[in-house]
């Protein structure tokens, strides 16, 4: 490499580790600190162990001991998946079968719902709140699962309905036609040749509904509240950033467990995940 | 096409739309409506009484709310021009180094994550403590290292404290904007841009005349997309500064009107105020659909 072509490239080199870094610290820092001690966190900066980071001793589990039994977060971890899971499986096989009344079958109003579906694809939550809560208070729905189930389920489906559509619609007809005609019903057609065939799309959405949903906040917030026997991750670390805001040890482990889920879909779907993160920014 | 029964269609497609009607369609008509309603926290009940414009008056005339549209307006403008420019920028210089790979993986994992979450992760990075004690933020580390003294990021107003908070929405946002941008980058195709170079061009013509132009349509719908994420913003600001030190914007706003002073007139108007601005990117969505779907028949 010649050295004008390293004076080139110097600069790109620059800008891009200094964004790294600068994208890398915050994470660091609070993965390192939910390791330490609360005299060391106050005595020092976290990057002062890098210093001699083989010294084993400056590490310990007790954060995360502490914040999984006594302050509610293994509760709640489990409150995240009870709620994520069965809300992810209802919206996406939800959106699914009606992705296929869409895209395979003319019926009265099809092309206004659709219309309305796309529309409302983007509107704003805080829109749908004030109206729904009463009739969940009356409903004796608030504070439960299947209250927030049906909720997350109805938030998420114009878009999964929409991005299933664009891929079942793409089914090719023929497959559909012959075996309308050796007799398999509408069922059975969706359940063995339309569900394979758009597989992908549907792991995609799936993937994209649960982190939705494992990460909101603010739905959880209105239809769930704070009560230990429900609330997810999210809501309590909000809890305790406001009542232990200076507990450094328990909030960097607390925040750390509840991102531990979805890191480990990152990791080990990062193909899958990108294509859902992507479908899901597009999420009122 | 599938020709089959009523009723079998509907049990297709019924659940999904009653679902939509009922958490969507309803509630956001109602909205409309109860915004001309007053305080209380019933929908028609006998404490709701028509109020007229009140409400509306109560938007853009109250100081708080000032505060919390001039400050949605900045995380709009900041925001999003910082996101779509780093996420370009990324994209564009990524495609000419080795490591891209584990760069972009680098900067796209705060996609992953709730933003509660990553509101504790900048909460510890701007940490403030007094310039005697050892500093454990980051940022404020820097500038003692720097011989400055420590600066409250969180509760300087109203500038230093709202940027810090935008920071960490830019934080989130930017990989999702590299990704995208990234695969478009890589769409256009080679023998365009070796033709331009062997003509002459720099690499700086190349982007402005060629690179650019050919992306102005992922620019377009990436930009939007951040539009509507960002006024919507709520948790950064709910969690780390509880809206505290003129950090209000419209979502936390609304939230406090709903569930501090149970005023569900206030709240449903601050709410419409969202949908107005949304709005046009939703009449923008359904026309472009049509387009498409004009372009398949």
């Amino acid at each position: 490499m010649s050295f004008k072509c390293l004076m080139v490239r110097f600069p790109i080199h620059l800008i891009l580790l200094s964004l790294t870094a600068a994208w890398l610290v915050p994470t660091l820092g609070l993965f390192v600190t939910s390791f330490r001690s609360p005299q060391d966190i106050f005595g020092s900066g976290w990057w002062t162990v890098f210093a001699n980071l083989f010294d084993l001793d400056q590490f310990t589990f007790t954060n995360y001991m502490q914040v999984i039994a006594k302050e509610g977060l293994g509760r709640s971890f489990f409150n995240s998946l009870s709620i994520s899971v069965p809300a992810t499986l209802l919206s996406t096989f939800m959106a699914a079968m009606a992705a296929f009344g869409f895209a395979w079958m003319r019926f009265a109003g099809r092309k206004i719902l659709f219309l309305l579906l796309i529309g409302l694809m983007v509107v704003p939550l805080q829109m749908t709140f004030i109206p729904i809560l009463p009739i969940y208070r009356w409903l004796g729905l608030s504070g439960t699962f299947p209250g927030i189930w049906l909720a997350h389920a109805g938030y998420g489906l114009p878009l999964s309905t929409y991005l299933l559509y664009t891929s079942i619609s793409r089914v090719p007809p023929d497959l559909l036609d012959s075996a309308a005609i050796d007799g398999a019903s509408p069922m059975r057609i969706f359940c063995s040749i339309v569900i394979p065939i758009s597989f992908p799309a549907l792991a995609s959405v799936f993937i994209f509904q649960f982190l939705w949903i494992w990460n909101d906040f603010l739905v959880a917030l209105i239809y769930l509240g704070a009560a230990p026997k429900v609330a997810p991750v999210t809501l309590t670390v909000a809890n305790l950033v406001t009542n232990r805001g200076q507990n450094w040890e328990l909030l960097t482990a607390a925040a750390f467990v509840s991102m531990a889920l979805p890191l480990l879909v990152f990791l080990s779907l990062q193909r899958h995940f990108v294509r859902g993160v992507i479908a899901g920014a597009m999420k009122g | 096409m599938i020709h089959t029964q009523r009723w079998i269609v509907w049990l297709f497609v019924g659940p999904a739309v009653f679902l939509i009607l009922f958490f969507l369609t309803y509630p956001t008509l109602m909205t409309i409506v109860r915004s001309f309603y007053g305080k209380g926290t019933q929908i028609f009940g006998s404490t709701a009484t028509l109020v007229g414009l009140s409400n509306w008056k109560f938007v853009f005339t109250n100081p708080t709310m000032l505060a919390a549209l001039r400050n949605n307006a900045l995380w709009t403008i900041v925001f999003t021009i910082c996101t779509v420019t780093c996420g370009l920028l990324l994209a564009v210089l990524l495609d000419r180094v080795r490591y891209e790979k584990v760069v972009k993986s680098i900067i796209f994992i705060p996609a992953a994550i709730s933003m509660v979450g990553a509101a504790v992760i900048w909460k510890f990075v701007y940490a403030y403590r007094p310039v005697d004690l050892p500093q454990i933020g980051v940022v404020n580390a820097l500038m003692v290292a720097c011989g400055k003294e420590p600066v409250g990021w969180l509760i300087e107003r109203p500038w230093i404290n709202n940027l810090a908070l935008i920071v960490v929405g830019i934080w989130i946002w930017t990989g999702f904007c590299m990704v995208i941008f990234s695969a478009a980058y890589k769409s256009i195709p080679e023998d365009i841009i070796e033709a331009a170079r062997t003509d002459g061009a720099n690499e700086w013509q190349i982007f402005g005349k060629i690179t650019l132009p050919l992306m102005t349509p992922t620019i377009a719908v990436v930009t939007t997309t951040m539009i509507v994420q960002v006024l919507k913003i709520f948790d950064i600001v709910f969690v780390m500064t509880h809206g505290a030190y003129d950090t209000e914007v419209i979502a936390s706003r609304m939230y406090k009107e709903m569930f501090s002073f149970y005023n569900y007139g206030r709240a449903s108007a601050i709410a419409v105020v969202l949908l107005f601005l949304i709005a046009p990117v939703m009449i923008f969505n359904i026309r472009r659909f049509t387009r498409q779907e004009e372009k398949c028949a």
